[in-house]
């Protein structure tokens, strides 16, 4: 314990001398190692997108999904540990049932977002607890304002409201690509093909594992329900995104001829 | 119910259950026709004899494939009517698109109704559950002790003594759209001149192979001049019961 820092990340409850928790910032290191999550605020909708590896070839495609519908105008995406990401899903269903026997409303997205963070946030206070390793992308629907929102709840507790955000191993890249798109004209439809490129792009196939794309949305087209994208949209953006860094790959190496 | 920490049971309010409904609404009618279910209810809710509210929807979908209809108390319908969206929001959170028929909505809601029966605190009402899933066509009726049943045609409340007769000696199975919404609005008419708690503003839905639709409420068509409504035979020098 010579060093500044060393024996202080036994618990969330113990501060390091210069101000850190260190448990809190191991469960943000497990989210970071995640496959890659994007999520953006379109303008007729949000869609959300997961780089979902597959840990063995027997599994089922379907299974461990990474987005889950907690209600009907409600759905969100996990990056980090399934299992933690599981229980934030538990606890979302929770609340915006409760919110509905209560106020006899659908529960409003800055309402939802606020209490997961309350719940997500308590776990980072106490000693006999440990903070979740996974971050939650929240998209939803509500209905008196007529807007449509996306949040992103770390396992600090923050939650904040986006336009665009990605976690998880390819945020870097994946957030400068977000930040190149406008996002007040982009459509749901071309948003699958960007997220696809996205995640295709910093997906290494050499070192990384193989991996599905699950894409779930909540759109116009959906009249504002909170649903997994139909199978033969995420195909066509998947081919459409492979296809665009075929030929990304054909003009680098044109490049390098034309260098040589 | 202890009427705070540490009261003993002596001190405690008797417990409540519900022992006649408040609110509440009358008959509701079903039938099998060609292309699937067809129920139909009026829109009256009744504080006791007083027509309090007009407007009540008391047929709801629920899921892609169940209609449920409700005579009796309205609040209890509507607290049903949560349970099974919650039972609707289970199955959309596992995202496998499945969704429960309405053989399975019957059964539950009778599950539900016979649970409260045994509690001695019954929820009041007649309930039919129609619906159309896997090309069968499905109509069945549960009541406030959980006795349930199927049937071609069914009616709740006043409707089994007045509209019953009726629609059993007019049904067939291979009815059409148009004739089974013909014989359901002249049973609701029947009921309408012969039942104080009905009313001329009703509710027509259907189950069929393309989904469940809840009509908006309209205005049956009357008429008064038959002879028996103009000059009626019976207590006519009387004093109107009074």
């Amino acid at each position: 314990m010579a060093s500044t820092g060393a024996g202080y990340d036994l618990s969330p409850t113990t501060f390091s001398p210069d101000g850190r928790i260190f448990q809190v910032e191991y469960a943000t290191k497990a989210v970071e190692n995640s496959g890659t999550v994007v999520g953006i605020r379109c303008a007729d909708g949000v869609v959300l997108g997961v780089e979902k590896v597959m840990l063995s070839k027997m599994l089922l495609p379907s299974s461990n999904r990474r987005v889950a519908a907690v209600a009907p105008h409600a759905g969100v995406a996990q990056a980090g540990s399934t299992a933690d990401g599981r229980q934030v899903v538990a606890r979302a269903r929770d609340e915006c049932d409760s919110y509905d026997d209560t106020y006899g409303i659908e529960i409003p997205p800055s309402v939802l977002a606020q209490r997961l963070a309350e719940y997500v946030h308590y776990f980072t206070i106490h000693g006999a607890l440990r903070p979740f390793g996974a971050s939650t992308m929240i998209a939803a629907y509500d209905a008196r304002k007529k807007t449509h929102e996306l949040y992103v709840l770390e396992p600090t507790g923050v939650c904040l409201r986006y336009f665009g955000a990605a976690l998880g191993k390819g945020r870097q890249s994946a957030k400068s690509e977000i930040e190149k798109l406008d996002l007040t004209k982009l459509t749901c439809r071309e948003a699958l093909k960007e997220i696809a490129k996205m995640i295709h792009t910093t997906h290494d196939d050499a070192k990384d594992k193989p991996f599905i794309l699950e894409f779930a949305w909540l759109c116009e087209e959906t009249e504002w329900k909170y649903g997994l994208v139909p199978q033969d949209l995420i195909d066509e953006a998947d081919a459409w995104a492979k296809k665009e860094l075929e030929s990304d790959d054909e003009d680098d190496d044109g490049d390098e001829e034309m260098a040589s | 119910m202890l009427l705070y920490p540490g009261a003993t049971a002596a001190e405690a309010p008797a417990r409540q259950h519900t022992s006649r409904p408040i609110v509440t609404g009358t008959s509701v009618l079903g039938i099998k026709y060609k292309d699937g279910v067809m129920l139909a209810a009026d829109t009256l809710a009744s504080y006791g004899s007083l027509a309090m509210f007009k407007d009540v929807t008391r047929i709801a979908r629920t899921g892609s494939y169940t209609l449920v209809g409700a005579s009796g108390e309205l609040s209890d319908y509507h607290a049903l009517l949560d349970k099974l969206k919650g039972l609707a929001q289970a199955n959309a959170n596992c995202d496998d698109g499945f969704e429960h028929g309405p053989a399975e909505i019957y059964s539950y809601l009778r599950a539900v109704l016979y649970q409260r029966r045994n509690k001695f605190d019954p929820l009041w009402n007649s309930l039919v559950v129609g619906g159309f899933k896997d090309g069968a066509p499905f109509l069945g009726s549960v009541d406030l002790r959980g006795t349930a049943y199927e049937d071609d045609v069914i009616a709740t409340g006043y409707g089994s003594h007045l509209a019953l007769p009726i629609m059993r000696a007019k049904w067939t199975p291979d009815l059409d759209e148009g004739e089974a919404r013909a014989l359901l609005e002249d049973c609701l008419r029947v009921l309408f001149y012969r039942d104080c708690r009905a009313l001329d503003t009703v509710v027509l839905s259907k189950a069929t192979a393309t989904g469940t639709l809840v009509s908006d409420p309209y205005k049956l068509e009357t008429d008064w001049t038959s002879a028996s409504f103009v000059a009626p035979k019976a207590g006519g020098d009387g004093d109107g019961g009074w």
